[in-house]
């Protein structure tokens, strides 16, 4: 049952990056860290403090940065790339289309500040679209963590896993609730975070912990819930989903991003070729966000816990 | 090490196949392609230490970048002639399940070629990322990289020419292929350069300057450049060169960057350049 899921803490997805970084650092002697100034931001000071010379900053030019991370991985390097969501994606698309994607690059493009979360500095900033630009990318793969120890154990995790990677978390403090050794995240298998029959949830990034929210609602209600983290976009847990969803008949979509080319588009697309069922899609409706407190913003933009319990009634209510 | 005239005989058969491979196909860039030929190379067969039994990773030799992707052809024949793979191969270039792109990538496994380019400007951060990697490797080999001087009119090259100084990439060596046309025309009404000797300068690098068709200043000018490294500053070679070069009726002009021989034209081309090593 998910009001059996304890907290343990609050603590922000990107210090669990910088936990995650010392510690692949220290394991590996062939990670190298990029930055694009935003080292504090990206919680850089202990890995630049004890391993300088692996540690490359790159000032504010990010197609650059990438570049470079691209050539760092001819001679075995295994870099990583650290800037805010919009700066590591939609400003760079082209330089890690051709340089990383296409040329098959073990970089590791790793992006904080990513989506709504982000907070007052505004739509400028507030990345909608980066899971889709890089779930797009042949061979590029996809991976948004929910917390903060789950964000720590992908940044470790990904160091041993060869290709291009597109890491993704956020900025505010937020329920810390896998396991702090990280043994529950394995790249590419799903996170059954409660077993049901009458719903299946599938939530990525900051939403899991609004979807167990909502799914606490709707257990109060009577209802039976699965809810299950997809961490992994790219490449996605096929399985699981259409395991899931065989079950339940009907799915609920949760993500911090824009609905058009995310997670809902991908379980979508595997359920339609595989278990077709009534989908209800939470996330941003094509639109750009703005300034305001991060509560404020997802309430207003539709990506509270209240939203998903609307979009799941009307996902059973549309089964046959 | 080759001697000048063999040098200048290896060029020649590099100039025979550019043409042919873009006659055979219709497509391709054969003006800065004939243009970078005695370039090329003096680089792969003099001034480099390399292996072309090739491992990606190009540890403890030179390596080289083209940034400048669209001048395939005269990469495809310099690595082919220098043994990365069969020169039968040249045959196969643009067409459909080449490993030949019609601009260098690693996807489909070509021996010699380390980075996707195309998509100018990409290619000295490429380089620079290399050359770093090389450092915290211990390895004492260099970094060259080729670029366009077209290409600089790109954002990114001047963002990787001010991070080569500060990041001190003193094992870097770039070239800029500086034949003053682009496709719509002269540099200097597309896009004017200005003094790029001052520019580089003002940013940092050791900077010479060389004629890109004459091979004797070539071979000198390049051993000059790796003499030059190890001195905590990256090292620019502004190299002047004429596109076409070889071909009379392609020199100097920026018509003929992206569009291939007809029969005639290649029947002209190739009586002005006597094969010297056999034709693939």
């Amino acid at each position: 049952m998910l009001k059996d899921i304890q907290v343990l803490n609050e603590k922000e997805t990107r210090g669990g990056f910088g936990e995650g970084i010392y510690a692949a650092g220290k394991a590996n002697e062939n990670v190298v860290v990029l930055t694009a100034d935003l080292a504090g931001s990206l919680k850089l000071g202990p890995f630049i403090k004890d391993f300088p010379n692996r540690f490359v900053q790159c000032g504010i030019a990010e197609a650059n940065m990438i570049g470079i991370a691209a050539g760092l991985t001819i001679g075995g390097k295994i870099p990583y790339t650290t800037t805010f969501a919009n700066f590591s994606t939609g400003r760079v698309y082209d330089q890690i289309r051709q340089s990383v994607a296409y040329s098959g690059k073990n970089v590791k493009i790793c992006a904080s500040h990513a989506g709504l979360t982000l907070g007052e500095d505004g739509a400028t900033h507030q990345i909608l679209e980066d899971i889709g630009l890089m779930k797009m990318l042949p061979g590029m793969t996809v991976i948004v963590p929910c917390d903060f120890n789950q964000t720590k154990a992908a940044t470790i995790a990904i160091a041993d896993y060869n290709g291009p990677v597109y890491l993704r978390f956020g900025r505010p403090k937020w329920p810390n609730f896998t396991k702090e050794d990280g043994s529950d995240f394995v790249i590419g298998k799903a996170q059954q975070l409660s077993e049901g029959t009458d719903i299946s949830i599938f939530a990525c990034g900051h939403m899991v912990w609004k979807a167990i929210e909502a799914g606490r609602i709707l257990e109060e209600k009577g209802l039976s819930v699965e809810l299950i983290n997809i961490h992994t976009i790219k490449p996605l847990d096929e399985a699981a989903i259409i395991a899931s969803v065989k079950k339940t008949g009907c799915a609920v979509t949760c993500e911090e991003h824009n609905i058009l080319g995310g997670l809902g588009e991908s379980v979508s697309r595997v359920l339609s070729s595989n278990c077709p069922a009534p989908v209800e899609l939470v996330g941003t409706k094509d639109t750009f966000g703005e300034s305001g407190k991060p509560e404020e913003l997802l309430k207003k933009y539709g990506l509270e816990a209240v939203d998903i319990v609307s979009a799941a009634e009307k996902a059973i209510s549309r089964k046959k | 090490m080759e001697s000048v005239t063999k040098l200048k005989d290896i060029a020649t058969q590099v100039r025979r196949d550019i043409v042919r491979m873009v006659h055979a196909v219709q497509s391709g860039h054969p003006g800065g392609s004939l243009g970078c030929a005695d370039f090329l190379t003096a680089l792969y067969f003099n001034t480099m230490e390399h292996n072309p039994s090739f491992n990606m990773d190009a540890v403890n030799e030179d390596v080289f970048f083209l940034s400048n992707g669209h001048i395939s052809p005269v990469f495809y024949s310099v690595l082919a002639r220098s043994g990365y793979f069969d020169v039968k191969e040249l045959a196969t270039f643009r067409k459909l399940n080449t490993r030949l792109q019609g601009h260098p990538a690693t996807h489909e496994h070509l021996p010699g070629v380390r980075i996707a380019s195309g998509s100018l400007g990409q290619g000295m951060s490429v380089a620079i990322g290399a050359a770093l990697s090389k450092k915290l490797n211990g390895d004492n080999h260099l970094v060259f990289s080729l670029h366009g001087d077209g290409e600089l009119d790109e954002g990114q090259v001047w963002e990787a020419i001010m991070s080569a100084t500060h990041l001190k990439v003193d094992n870097l060596i770039s070239t800029i292929d500086w034949n003053g046309q682009q496709i719509d025309g002269p540099t200097s009404k597309v896009m004017n350069l200005g003094d790029l000797h001052i520019k580089f300068a003002a940013f940092g690098w050791v900077v010479i300057e060389m004629n890109g068709n004459d091979m004797d200043d070539v071979v000198a000018t390049l051993d000059k450049a790796k003499s030059l490294t190890g001195n905590g500053q990256p090292v620019c070679i502004l190299m002047k060169t004429e596109m076409g070069k070889g071909v009379d009726f392609m020199e100097g002009s920026h018509e003929w960057h992206g569009i291939a021989p007809n029969n005639d034209q290649l029947a002209k081309a190739l009586a002005q350049l006597p094969e010297t090593l056999g034709d693939y």
